[in-house]
């Protein structure tokens, strides 16, 4: 049997596998929007725990960072700096989040704009940008499939059949199950993807150097300023550094797939754990960057950064086991890419489509369109995809710069009652203008700061600003959606 | 709504000086330590220091909400 088959076997049997489970998830429950949504609200640490480290270990870090450690260098060091910052984020803003949850049974992010603020139109402007964002997330996810499956069949199944056939199993398993469904085949994707990390990122620096400490040695007789920030590139120095660890470890958790993952959660507490927890996840992390560093001394060259993780595979082990990082990459991008569609369909159908359009609608007749809209989504962006337009890796910048505007909103939204609707909206449409044209124009780095963080001031500022000026009424509307909101025990 | 306590943040400000704001300090290659480049090093460990940070954190909030539904005459399961 050649290679290349013995590693395409293993790649249908783990991804068949992973369906497997995830159409066994679901089928003792009765699929309405909550269990579809956010899984009854029952899932305690463990699942909580496998659910966010599936969504968050996407294949953008699973390859973005080997390749980062490639191209970039020391600037990677910013993927490592804020892993950990974005669990402590979460640890102040998650379970007070979920108490807001559980007090209006909230589902999406747009539920928790309109249930704080009462405003539909905030509702639904927040809900079509979260929509918006999401979408070249989810294209990169088909892409970073693409490419896996691509290299790990030794070419033998090309790209566009692969994301084809994944992403339908992946639309097919989000169509039955739900969040449930995802959580476990989650389980798998991360014993596989930590199992990977854990022996690539050791035995590569062994095989070719001898050890890590050696690898070092090499890489910085080569070329010690690739190690230090900015590394090969001209203008990710230090501010930089500072500014893009903020804004990602603010703003990460503003990602609305997040957001619906911790109204999973059975209470605030399972989220507060999770928090202390994750960021041991991350270790494997660094492995990966290793990986990546050296690449750049035994496949100098490689057209793309992205390919430098599976390529060192490739070339230092046989078939079978190129087979199984194979099937735990291609996991990896059919894990975040179910949550992902899941939450646009959701957000756009409840949280846009019904109140600006069929306000009637009842709820299992949104459960309903929902999972119809599982499958449009699914189609956009494989279109998106197989078309490839590289127009869409800086919708994606602008994507993490966007999410983190809605920090404001969420933050303030929960701690102080004097913000409403006017001052968040304009707060919002502040930051993400101010994102969009610098990083559209290409001014990221701008005087050396990140774009988003740049908006991310201006949008606190105005809201606050804003706030303070508008009539002091409103906290009616916050004292409606707050209070007493601790009804659930140890919350 | 519950806050967060100022105890319990000042916790989840650890890691924020020592993975972000002191980045010019730690920036360098020497002294290397368990063979990686300081700065490898650095940002590893805190992988590590931040759990510890907030575990700390952990059990500053949740004795202190214990303590405050026991004043309101209730308790946590």
């Amino acid at each position: 049997m050649s290679g290349s088959l013995v590693a395409l076997l293993i790649i249908s049997f783990i991804v068949s596998f992973g369906a497997f489970i995830g159409f066994y998830a679901g089928k003792h429950h009765k699929m309405d929007l909550e269990q579809w949504t956010v899984g009854g609200r029952g899932f305690g640490l463990i699942l909580v725990w496998l659910l966010m480290a599936g969504e968050v270990y996407t294949t953008f870090t699973f390859l973005g960072a080997s390749g980062w450690a490639y191209t970039k260098g020391g600037p990677v060091l910013y993927i490592l700096g804020y892993q950990p910052l974005i669990y402590v984020v979460s640890f102040y803003v998650l379970p007070q989040m979920w108490q807001v949850g559980q007090k209006h049974k909230l589902q999406t992010q747009g539920d928790f704009f309109r249930a704080r603020y009462g405003s539909k139109a905030l509702e639904a402007v927040v809900s079509l940008l979260g929509v918006i964002f999401i979408l070249p997330y989810l294209q990169l996810q088909l892409t970073g499939l693409g490419i896996i499956m691509e290299v790990a069949s030794f070419g033998r199944i090309p790209r566009i059949p692969a994301m084809i056939i994944s992403f339908g199993i992946v639309a097919a398993f989000v169509f039955v199950s739900g969040i449930r469904g995802v959580a476990w085949v989650s389980g798998l994707k991360d014993l596989l993807l930590l199992f990977a990390a854990v022996f690539i990122g050791i035995a590569i620096p062994y095989h070719y150097f001898g050890g890590i400490g050696r690898m070092f040695t090499a890489l910085i007789q080569a070329n010690p300023r690739h190690l230090v920030m900015p590394g090969a590139t001209q203008n990710l120095g230090h501010s930089w550094y500072v500014t893009s660890v903020l804004l990602t470890a603010l703003g990460f958790f503003m990602w609305p797939q997040y957001v619906g993952g911790s109204f999973t959660a059975k209470s605030g507490d399972t989220l507060r754990r999770n928090a202390v927890i994750m960021p041991l996840y991350s270790l494997s992390m660094s492995l990966m960057l290793f990986v990546g560093l050296s690449a750049t001394l035994i496949l100098p060259g490689l057209p793309n950064g992205d390919l430098s993780l599976l390529s060192m595979v490739r070339k230092t082990f046989p078939a079978w086991f190129l087979g199984v990082i194979g099937g735990a990459g291609a996991l990896t991008a059919m894990v975040p890419a179910s949550v992902l569609i899941l939450t646009a369909a959701t957000l756009f159908i409840k949280n846009f489509f019904r109140p600006v359009i069929a306000p009637a609608m009842t709820d299992s007749q949104v459960a309903k369109l929902a999972k119809v809209t599982v499958l449009a989504i699914t189609a956009v962006a494989l279109f998106f995809a197989i078309l490839s337009s590289t127009s869409l890796v800086s919708l994606l910048l602008l994507g993490y710069a966007g999410v983190a505007q809605f920090f404001p909103g969420v933050v303030f939204g929960l701690y102080w009652k004097r913000t409403s609707t006017v001052p968040v909206f304009l707060g919002l449409s502040a930051g993400v203008g101010i994102a969009a044209f610098l990083l559209l124009t290409h001014r990221d780095p701008f005087l050396g700061c990140n774009a988003g963080f740049l908006g991310l001031c201006a949008n606190f500022a105005i809201t606050v600003l804003a706030s303070l000026l508008s009539p002091a009424e409103f906290t009616n509307v916050a004292e409606l959606a707050l209070s007493s909101a601790r009804t659930s025990p140890s919350a | 709504m519950q806050k967060p306590s100022f105890g319990s943040i000042l916790y989840g400000l650890i890691p924020f000086i020592g993975g972000c704001f002191t980045v010019s300090l730690w920036d360098r290659i020497e002294p290397r330590v368990l063979g990686l480049p300081f700065n490898f090093f650095w940002l590893t460990s805190w992988l590590l220091l931040t759990p510890l940070c907030m575990w700390g954190a952990y059990r500053f909030e949740t004795r202190r909400l214990s303590a405050l539904d026991k004043t309101r005459g209730r308790s946590i399961p």
